[in-house]
């Protein structure tokens, strides 16, 4: 279970460039939902991710994962209730390392490290089973180093990682984002299968509609730091890319008639 | 160059090669620019002379100068990550202020270590000549030190050491305190550096506040060096490279000094001048013989 509650953040906070990123956001998921959040740049799709992970600490509100107030706890600490993939697939992996060491850092996520021995023999089982599920013949190639690896590659790599040890949330920052349509479409395929399978519960960052609809069971909006708009189960299977759009004018136009009036 | 300065060189190269290896460990593996090593070198070395001059064991005052550099990288770490000062400058400022440290410890610029036993004397007592007993220990525990790092990057430790220094962000997510192993990092890196140092003061039975002036460019070289001979690539690889490098590099230097040509002859104050133009030399090579199979 994830609970927002009244979160907010500004960057710049009292400069004149200030930003709101986060407007007193309450948001609460049940676990096993498969929320996907759109929005326009700026609305605070990252930042909400962000907040939830502990990159940058909140301003205001609480934050509870699991059952426990996170709000005070570093990032690293929250790592070990969260899976994270990002949007550049250099991030989610070591480029100087094997597949087989990536793995045995995930493999510790939220335990531990010690002067055991990096990669166990018992973990090699484990990681071939896991990359085989890939169906990208990563399961023969442990020793190769990950730089050497394709974008894709490294960001299926990064979705084993995330899930390697069963998170409270799988937090997905348009980690489709960087990739050429058709590995998208594999990662994207990929992300679903991992979720049904595993029971994740997730939040998955998307700047494509059509993604947005076709999965998960609840879709969020975010405009200028709040939620706009928050349709689940039924609602959502009926929600079209028009309605989407709709909804994201509408939106629009509300500031258009602000500025308006405030001119007139 | 006579068989006894090869000999020397060889000697000099495994004594600071532990010193290179911590090197290694900061500037290649955590990617930390760490100059306190010019200052815990001489730290370890002072430590280790004092201790030995008030009847410690010669074998203990070295696990004293070890823990002693472990904590004066930790310093400079704990400036670098609690209080973000640069890592550059942080290291700086503990590397200075270890000049006054070192200077209090020996109560003075300087400690002779004539007369007292030192970690040479057991093996000597076999009936080895000087020179081949420093040689055979130094081998021993420049191995022992590298296979030793070799192990412990290999570890679930080690690993996410590695990763801190590659992708912090990465290292982060998975649930480690990339401060932590900075922290370690550092502390352990500048513990060898002052492992080395002991062992030089031991071996030229003094400790001298200046003996650290110039350790991080000679280790830097030294790393260069042997990555240039062994090539990048694996961590294994790259600690056999940083002890290699430590010992081209310093019969390099003694080649250099043995060097004549009329009434011109290279002295120690040259020194500067050959280590810039070799680690010029060194970080050259690969780019102009890329451009040399271009053609």
């Amino acid at each position: 279970m994830i609970r927002l509650d009244g979160i907010g953040k500004r960057f710049h906070r009292g400069g004149i460039n200030e930003v709101i990123a986060l407007d007193e956001i309450d948001l609460h998921i049940r676990p096993g939902d498969f929320v996907t959040i759109i929005g326009s740049n700026g609305a605070g799709k990252s930042s909400l991710l962000n907040a939830l992970a502990g990159t940058f600490a909140v301003d205001g509100g609480s934050i509870w994962l699991g059952g426990r107030d996170v709000t005070a706890w570093p990032a690293y600490r929250r790592a070990a209730l969260i899976g994270r993939v990002f949007q550049d697939p250099l991030v989610g992996t070591c480029a100087s390392l094997s597949i087989e060491q990536n793995l045995a850092l995930a493999v510790r996520r939220g335990r531990g490290r010690g002067l055991g021995i990096g990669v166990k023999a018992h973990h090699r089982i484990l990681f071939r089973e896991q990359l085989a599920s890939l169906g990208l013949g990563l399961e023969d190639r442990l020793k190769a180093r990950v730089g050497l690896l394709s974008g894709g590659q490294r960001q299926a790599l990064t979705m084993v990682m995330a899930t390697l040890i069963q998170p409270e949330v799988l937090l997905l920052d348009e980690h489709t984002a960087a990739l050429d349509p058709k590995t998208a479409s594999q990662i994207l395929d990929l992300t679903s299968r991992l979720i049904a399978a595993r029971e994740l519960t997730t939040l998955m960052v998307t700047h494509n509609m059509s993604h947005a609809l076709a999965l998960g069971n609840r879709l969020v909006m975010l405009h200028r730091g709040r939620v706009i708009l928050d349709v689940a189960g039924k609602e959502k299977t009926r929600l079209t890319v028009e309605d989407l759009l709709a909804r994201f004018y509408a939106s629009q136009g509300e500031t258009f008639a602000s500025d308006r009036a405030l001119l007139g | 160059m006579t068989w006894y300065a090869f000999i020397g060189a060889v000697e000099q190269g495994l004594l600071y090669g532990i010193m290179v290896l911590g090197v290694y460990l900061t500037f290649r593996v955590l990617d930390f620019p760490d100059l306190t090593v010019d200052g815990s070198l001489p730290l370890g070395a002072a430590v280790s002379a004092v201790a030995i001059a008030n009847g410690v064991n010669a074998f203990i005052a070295l696990i004293i100068a070890m823990v002693a550099g472990f904590l004066a990288g930790c310093v400079t770490a704990l400036l670098n990550t609690k209080l973000r000062i640069l890592h550059l400058l942080a290291s700086i400022l503990t590397m200075i202020a270890l000049y006054s440290v070192n200077i209090r410890i020996m109560d003075g610029p300087n400690v002779s270590l004539l007369g007292v036993t030192t970690v040479l004397d057991p093996i000597m007592a076999w009936g080895l000549p000087g020179y081949l007993a420093a040689l055979l220990l130094f081998a021993a525990v420049a191995l022992v030190a590298t296979v030793a790092m070799i192990w412990f990057l290999h570890t679930e430790l080690g690993l996410a050491v590695l990763a801190t220094g590659d992708n912090p962000r990465m290292i982060t997510a998975q649930g480690v305190n990339t401060h932590k192993i900075i922290i370690l990092g550092v502390g352990l890196s500048n513990a060898l550096v002052a492992v080395s140092g002991a062992l030089v003061a031991q071996n030229q039975g003094a400790a001298d506040v200046n003996m650290g002036v110039g350790t991080i460019i000679a280790g830097l070289a030294s790393v260069i060096v042997g990555e240039t001979l062994l090539g990048r690539g694996g961590i294994t690889r790259g600690c056999i490279a940083a002890l290699c490098g430590s010992v081209v590099y310093r019969v390099a230097i003694a080649a250099a000094l043995s060097f004549k040509m009329g009434r011109f002859a290279v002295t120690p104050s040259d020194l500067n001048l050959i280590t810039a133009l070799l680690v010029v030399l060194a970080l050259t090579v690969p780019t102009i013989k890329a451009r040399w199979s271009r053609r």
